[in-house]
């Protein structure tokens, strides 16, 4: 599915924001996700916290797409990618060039030079997007083999923000992986993006920052499942007018008007 | 001399990056480094040599969305 490794799970699910370390194991393993997302920070010498992280990383077993975030220049973002490459030993890279700071909206002219550059690299690269469709054709150009366009803004829980450019990107691009990144918050918005075809989604704070995270992961799990089947099974488009459910013909003449 | 490591401003007797960040306490860990904004690699690091005022970042893994 992304970059010739097969994943039966179809949620990716990031590791910050948990009340807590316990409450992060338990929410990965009821999600049943098979990649996590992850970042890399200063640590000053006296620091643990990385370290224990990278043991707890390893104790999962799981694949990790480390992320670029918070970068907001090209440069930043490549040398983070080769930073990461290294730390988490994987050619896996969530491509993130924030373009704006209220709405984290990626800077998509940075994002497809970061793009070119890293593919060029070696690096198999998932990038942050927008839902343009000009912007993912020129991601794919530039080598991009999977494609992340966001529901809504980080964090914002807002779901599926223009359901038309998503149809439209997964209709353009049949051969491409789509996940859906950012933005999600409650179940149904992840149903809805399976709904339309999309091969998987990520999300983190929808889950991280539920009363019950651990229940939240579950719900995530049983409505990204029920998204996929509908998918398979060919859902209706929605019509204007009505349609009766039963049958009229046959029905018994019983008079009156 | 005098080297700075995530902004702070260390005094080492180092002449690489792989004797600073011995004294600075990081041998052994998980981290990833780069010199005045350039990545560099873990087998480099016993080659890269240090000079006064230099700037090392180092980095860890950390939680992400």
């Amino acid at each position: 599915m992304f970059y010739g490794i097969e994943l039966s799970s179809r949620l990716l699910l990031g590791t910050a924001r948990y009340p807590s370390p316990a409450v992060l194991e338990r929410a990965i393993k009821t999600s049943g996700a098979e990649v996590v997302t992850v970042s890399l920070r200063r640590e000053g010498g006296a620091g643990r916290a990385g370290q224990s992280f990278w043991s707890f990383i390893q104790s999962l077993g799981l694949r990790v797409l480390p992320n670029t975030a918070g970068c907001h220049s090209v440069k930043e973002a490549v040398m983070t990618a080769h930073m990461a490459r290294e730390l988490f030993d994987t050619p896996w890279i969530k491509l993130e060039v924030i373009g704006d700071a209220d709405t984290l909206q990626p800077d998509v002219f940075g994002l497809v030079e970061a793009a070119r550059i890293l593919s060029e690299e070696g690096f198999e690269v998932f990038p942050y997007t927008t839902e343009d469709l000009v912007v993912a054709d020129r991601l794919v150009e530039a080598g991009c083999r999977v494609l992340m366009p966001w529901g809504a803004p980080i964090g914002s829980a807002r779901g599926l923000n223009n359901v038309y450019g998503l149809k439209s990107l997964r209709a353009h691009f049949p051969d491409i992986p789509l996940v859906v990144d950012a933005g999600l918050g409650v179940p149904s918005h992840a149903a809805a993006a399976m709904e339309l075809g999309y091969d998987a989604v990520l999300l983190n704070t929808a889950v991280a920052e539920a009363g019950d995270p651990v229940a939240m992961a579950r719900a995530f799990a049983l409505a990204v499942e029920a998204g996929r089947a509908a998918f398979l099974a060919q859902p209706l488009e929605p019509r204007d007018m009505a349609q009766p459910s039963t049958p009229v013909i046959g029905k018994a003449v019983l008079g009156g008007d | 001399m005098r080297i700075f490591l995530n902004d702070d401003a260390h005094e080492v007797d180092a002449a690489t990056l792989a004797a600073a960040l011995d004294a600075l306490g990081f041998a052994g860990r998980k981290i990833a480094t780069a010199v005045n904004g350039r990545f560099v690699a873990a087998p480099a690091r016993p080659s890269t040599k240090l000079a006064d005022g230099d700037r090392i970042e180092v980095v860890a893994p950390m939680q992400g969305g």
